[in-house]
């Protein structure tokens, strides 16, 4: 059996346009759910054991069935934010297969009686999201969906969803569900208290019950429609069913997106998918979840454990979106903490103070470091202040941001030793990347929601 | 009327359709804005906040917010170099360094001839095809200084061309 569940264009070329989907069973899925009870549908998907491909995994059926299906105003939002770094599937699926991610919101739609289904694209998905546009008024204007949408459901009422693009605009954050429905809203794009949560009545869009969905999440729907929940739970292992799209970069020879089953391991993925160490060096080490997730000292043991949401728990570390960074033995490792922490001190959105604060000191003492300044008590000195982070923010962006910090020191201690001892030494002089702006002097201006 | 309602009257009337509320073409609209000012003036903030029923202060600070409104005049072309880590790791830096010492521009700045910004950005959701940048909102891929002084030569060439036409 094939395993591309969703990259299908190696399979079938052009299966981004609408013709060539709709004549390769594209839609056949949206319309067995509409002959199918709400419920039927959910308990499919439940059944599937399918998780959330945007970095939380948590499970999608169950998700659906939170809404309340008595609420005459529901919504579906799609994120297509993808800003992790190291994240570049979403892209990939926007640009090669979109239909099936529209069939999968369509189908998320009729199961939680949304009344319109938005999709959140980051802004400099500015290309993907005009092309969406183009392919979006074909589907509509062949009558599957929207105000002149001609298929009906069980109960013989006529669908009528419709689908919306909405282009962020630079935000990080705005990955973050709660902050991305304030940002469609036409607010600051920062979290929101919770609860209410997004499924609930006052915490969704526009104060209506939501479901948040990733792009691939979405992607897998219409073939556990048209194939079962069976089907579905015999790719994968365990508690982690289905593939998963692993973004492969860094120092590997071939990187790029790979759709592979739950349970591939690091050692398959970087040598037999991504051809071994780009330099002929030796890999170090790995982020397996962007910048937001423990790092990995690459061993034996690490090489050949399975990838699925459980089995990276044994080092402390998650699989996330599964954005793979590899890095070979030429790297300093407190220069990606740096990297890494400078990364979430431009995108904190300012919002509470141990995160806005802390992500600022721990960049200025890394910086620091890394200037050949540091002394033995400014490891101690991170540590301690990425640590206070970690329980005291509004959302998870404040353990993602304390993450790199705390974790290259508890992995590898010997390369924060040799910087403040002295026997490391910077080799040039660097010139450290400023942002042009920051984030945080807008956010202290007028909030106005 | 402001000009961007007289201007781009339907896509105007598109965005505002999407949504049940106003407020929420916001972000839409200062691209548009951005687009007829070459970047958020003031007199922009102003038309989208008379589309968008805000205040002219909140319609501020939302641009202010996201890195994709400029808040100021910015050249022709607008070149964000992604110098985020699996970027670097495939020399993005260096790359990014580079463009900056050809072009003659500091981190932000504008070349004399008001043709080329330069600054760095975040991950692109591209680290595959490093190092690479997007120029008002493409991406070219791929890229070292040999390739990109073909680009900017091209660049250069075609606003001359429309120079010359008009
Ligand atoms: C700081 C932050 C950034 C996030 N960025 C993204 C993102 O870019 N894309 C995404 O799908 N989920 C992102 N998430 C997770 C979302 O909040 C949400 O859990 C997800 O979209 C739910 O969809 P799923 O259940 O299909 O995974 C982010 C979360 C946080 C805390
Ligand atoms: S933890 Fe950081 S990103 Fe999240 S709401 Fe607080 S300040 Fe904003
Ligand atoms: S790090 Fe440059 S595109 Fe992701």
């Amino acid at each position: 059996m094939s395993l591309n569940i969703i990259f299908r264009e190696k399979d079938i070329p052009n299966i981004r346009e609408f013709d060539v989907y709709s004549k390769n069973g594209g839609y056949e899925a949206l319309k067995k759910a509409l002959s199918q009870t709400r419920k039927q549908v959910i308990d499919e998907v439940k059944a599937s054991n399918l998780r959330g491909r945007g970095g939380a995994g948590f499970p999608t059926g169950v998700k659906w069935s939170f809404i309340p299906q008595d609420n005459p105003i529901n919504y579906v939002v799609v994120n297509a934010d993808e800003s992790e770094t190291g994240t570049f599937k979403d892209r990939q699926i926007m640009e090669n297969n979109p239909h099936q991610m529209i069939e999968g919101a369509l189908i998320c739609a009729y199961a939680i009686k949304a009344a319109a289904v938005y999709i959140y694209l980051r802004g400099e998905f500015w290309d993907v999201a005009h092309a969406l546009d183009a392919e979006i008024a074909r589907a509509r204007k062949a009558g599957l969906f929207g105000p002149n949408g001609k298929l009906k459901d069980a109960d013989g009422n006529p669908f009528k969803v419709d689908i919306f693009t909405h282009l962020g605009a630079g935000a990080y954050i705005c990955g973050e569900e709660t902050a991305l429905l304030n940002s469609i809203e036409g607010k600051l794009g920062q979290p929101r208290v919770r609860p209410p949560f997004p499924a609930n009545k006052g915490g969704g869009l526009y104060n209506e019950p939501t479901v948040v969905n990733n792009v691939e999440t979405l992607a897998n729907v219409p073939w556990i429609i048209n194939n079962g929940a069976e089907e579905y739970k015999k790719i994968g292992v365990g508690s982690s069913s289905g593939t998963k799209i692993f973004c492969l970069s860094g120092h590997v020879k071939n990187p790029g997106n790979y759709e592979l089953p739950f349970g591939v391991t690091f050692r398959q993925l970087l040598y037999d998918y991504g051809g071994g160490p780009l330099n002929g060096g030796e890999f170090k080490a790995i982020l397996p979840s962007g910048g937001s997730g423990p790092i990995l000292r690459v061993t034996d043991e690490v090489l050949d454990t399975p990838l699925t949401y459980d089995d990276l728990r044994k080092f402390n570390s998650i699989l996330g979106s599964a954005s793979v960074i590899v890095m070979d033995d030429t790297v300093d490792i407190v220069w990606v903490a740096s990297k890494v922490t400078k990364f979430f001190k431009h995108e904190s959105c300012g919002k509470c103070t141990p995160c806005r604060e802390g992500t600022y000191w721990l960049d200025k003492v890394l910086d620091r470091i890394l200037a050949g300044g540091g002394k033995e008590s400014d490891v101690d000195l991170i540590m301690s202040v990425a640590k206070n982070m970690q329980p005291t923010t509004l959302c998870a962006f404040g353990e993602f941001a304390a993450n790199p910090t705390i974790w290259t020191i508890n992995v590898f201690p010997e390369e924060f030793k040799a910087w403040v001892d002295g026997s490391k030494k910077p080799a040039e002089e660097k010139a450290v990347a400023r942002p042009a702006r920051e984030r945080v002097a807008a956010a202290a201006a007028p909030a106005g929601d | 009327m402001n000009t961007l309602q007289e201007k781009y009257a339907d896509r105007i009337e598109t965005t505002l359709a999407k949504y049940p509320d106003k407020r929420s073409a916001v972000m839409a609209l200062l691209y548009i804005a951005q687009e007829e000012y070459g970047w958020v003036s003031p007199e922009g903030i102003q038309d989208v906040a008379e589309v968008c029923d805000m205040d002219p202060t909140q319609v501020k600070s939302i641009a202010g917010f996201y890195t994709m409104y400029s808040e100021r005049p910015k050249g022709r072309f607008w070149l964000q170099v992604c110098t985020d880590l699996p970027c670097a790791l495939k020399g993005a830096e260096k790359f990014h360094h580079d463009l900056k010492e050809y072009l003659g521009v500091d981190e932000g700045g504008t070349s004399e001839d008001g043709m080329f910004t330069v600054e760095h950005v975040m991950c692109l959701a591209a680290c595959d095809k490093a190092p690479l940048l997007q120029c008002n909102f493409h991406n070219y891929e791929h890229l070292d200084m040999e390739k990109m002084k073909v680009l900017l030569d091209q660049w250069r060439a075609e606003v001359n061309a429309q120079v010359n036409k008009s």
